[in-house]
């Protein structure tokens, strides 16, 4: 078993907010360069503020927990907020990864960050109201 | 909660016989077997003992049986200390590409010192074609290395036919035995090879004791420098007590053979079949018929396999996985990818090694715990998810 933390090990088996928004307002999937592995985020926007996230993920155990730690750290947050969650505050919050699998933790926050980028660029077409 | 142990290419459980015939070397016949003295003498019977039984398993003679720390050191000993032996002759050395990395790195640790390494592909199924080894052999070819049976995928080799070959060149020919040897029926002299690895704890003997078995008048250098024990190729005070259970490992492997080979087939191929059929999407790794007896790999699309290893240790569930994920390097198994499988598929694999000790029960356990875990795992996966829509888009 690869040394996860306790709270690794929570979020792996008991993932939060996994699945698919029918309706999202953006969508991020980010590959990993390394393992090959992949993430998908939706979100869905509502006053600036991200109202629901839900990812898919396909990985390992690391991946998994922090796809779910990236989503319950973003949901209720504004995007400006969302979009300063790090690689190393996902794994600070996890209480650390095994050096070999910090990757893993780029992966969601990027993920996450691609699936705002999205909508902020969807959104900028119909009028700039969000950019305060 | 039910425990299923399905990772014997790991390790195997120690058989209470080996252990009872290790206990004295651990007790009072404590004594050097190079010593001259009583102390002496017990330790070097034990010694000589377990030699006659090592290389009754192979069809060896005694006298040709190196007892070595590891399956990993015996790979290292043959393929350095074979083609520094005969560098004089030429520096070209032939593995296969699926081979262990004890074989693989010392090949690369011999192009650092010179000599230069060709790598004989596999097929799908993760089989050497004896005729691509024919013609990668050249003039200043002095050592081939191709291994029994491949421990990830279970790929039995074509050794005999690849022995023959080097046989008609006069080249040493050295395989890796560790997957057959006290699994399978091995005899060096039918295989036709020039020296061939073993490791104890593959058949139900102690961590930390192998063997290399060199055909008399085969030379080779040995890897450690030091004293004139096991014929001044491996010095070093003999590990008595592993080496005595190694022994008595290789005769109960002997003598049970058939029987465990009759009872591992029918349990492999249930897992097998059972599991595609539970499943679906699963792909079966190595060759379909030609294959280790209770070695079942495969690779679950859609998922990867250290979550899902993981989740079977939850349950109780020992298995390994060749996927990216799983290794310290974050590579995926070079065995896998030399047999063409694309990275994807390769995040899936899963093996199950069953040994002597499981029974029906630990499939039907396997069977009833692993599809909610596939299935999970799948629901949460972006890769699935594409599929799913590809194939109902397709309709
Ligand atoms: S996703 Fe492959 S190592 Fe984490």
């Amino acid at each position: 078993m690869p040394v996860y933390s306790d709270k690794v090990m929570e979020h792996f088996t008991n993932p939060r907010n996994v699945g698919e928004i029918e309706d999202a307002d953006g969508i991020g999937e980010e590959g990993n360069p390394v393992c090959g592995d992949m993430m998908t985020f939706y979100i869905k926007v509502k006053d600036d503020r991200l109202e629901d996230v839900k990812f898919k993920t396909f990985g390992c155990g690391a991946a998994i927990a922090v796809s779910s730690m990236v989503s319950e750290m973003a949901k209720g947050k504004t995007l400006e907020e969302a979009l300063k969650i790090t690689p190393q505050l996902v794994a600070d919050q996890l209480e650390g990864l095994p050096k070999n699998k910090f990757h893993c933790s780029n992966l969601g926050a990027q993920a996450l960050h691609k699936a705002i980028q999205d909508y902020l660029s969807k959104h900028k077409k119909g009028g700039n109201d969000h950019g305060k | 909660m039910t425990k299923s142990y399905l990772d014997h290419t790991a390790a195997t459980p120690l058989l209470p016989e080996v252990r009872e015939a290790m206990m004295p070397y651990l007790g009072d016949i404590f004594g050097n077997p190079q010593s001259l003295h009583d102390w002496g003498d017990g330790a070097r019977e034990a010694l000589e003992a377990a030699r006659e039984q090592v290389a009754g398993l192979i069809g060896a003679r005694a006298d040709e049986v190196v007892f070595t720390g590891s399956g990993t050191e015996s790979n290292n000993l043959a393929v350095k200390g074979l083609a520094l032996a005969q560098q004089g002759k030429g520096k070209h050395v032939v593995v296969s590409a699926i081979e262990h990395f004890s074989v693989l790195h010392s090949a690369r640790t011999l192009a650092k010192w010179g000599f230069e390494v060709s790598e004989v592909p596999v097929d799908r199924h993760g089989m050497v074609d004896p005729d691509d080894v024919r013609r990668i052999l050249r003039d200043d070819t002095v050592l081939v290395s191709v291994m029994h049976a491949n421990g990830e995928v279970g790929t039995i080799q074509p050794v005999k036919e690849i022995a023959a070959i080097t046989g008609d060149r006069k080249i040493p020919f050295h395989t890796d035995a560790v997957a057959t040897a006290g699994t399978l029926p091995v005899d060096v002299i039918a295989l036709g090879v020039d020296a061939l690895s073993l490791a104890a704890n593959q058949f139900y003997g102690p961590k930390g004791v192998g063997a290399l078995w060199v055909r008399k008048g085969v030379r080779i250098i040995p890897l450690l420098d030091g004293g004139i024990q096991e014929g001044g190729r491996r010095a070093g005070t003999e590990n008595v007590p592993a080496i005595a259970g190694m022994g008595k490992a290789a005769e109960l492997a002997r003598q049970h053979m058939a029987e465990r080979i009759n009872r591992l087939v029918p349990l492999r191929d249930r897992l097998l079949k059972e599991l595609a059929a539970r499943i679906g999407h699963v792909v079966v790794t190595g060759h379909p018929g030609n294959r280790l007896p209770g070695h079942a790999s495969v690779c679950v699309e859609f998922i990867e396999g250290e979550a899902m290893l993981m989740l079977l240790n939850g349950k109780g569930i020992a298995v390994s996985s060749g996927s990216a994920c799983t290794s310290r390097a974050l590579k995926a198994s070079h065995v896998l990818i030399a047999m063409g499988l694309p990275h994807e598929i390769a995040q899936g694999s899963v093996l199950f090694t069953l040994g002597i000790e499981n029974t029906d029960r630990d499939i039907d356990y396997l069977l009833e715990a692993m599809p909610p875990i596939v299935d999970r795992l799948r629901q949460m996966s972006p890769l699935y998810d594409k599929f799913m829509k590809a194939s109902r888009g397709g309709n």
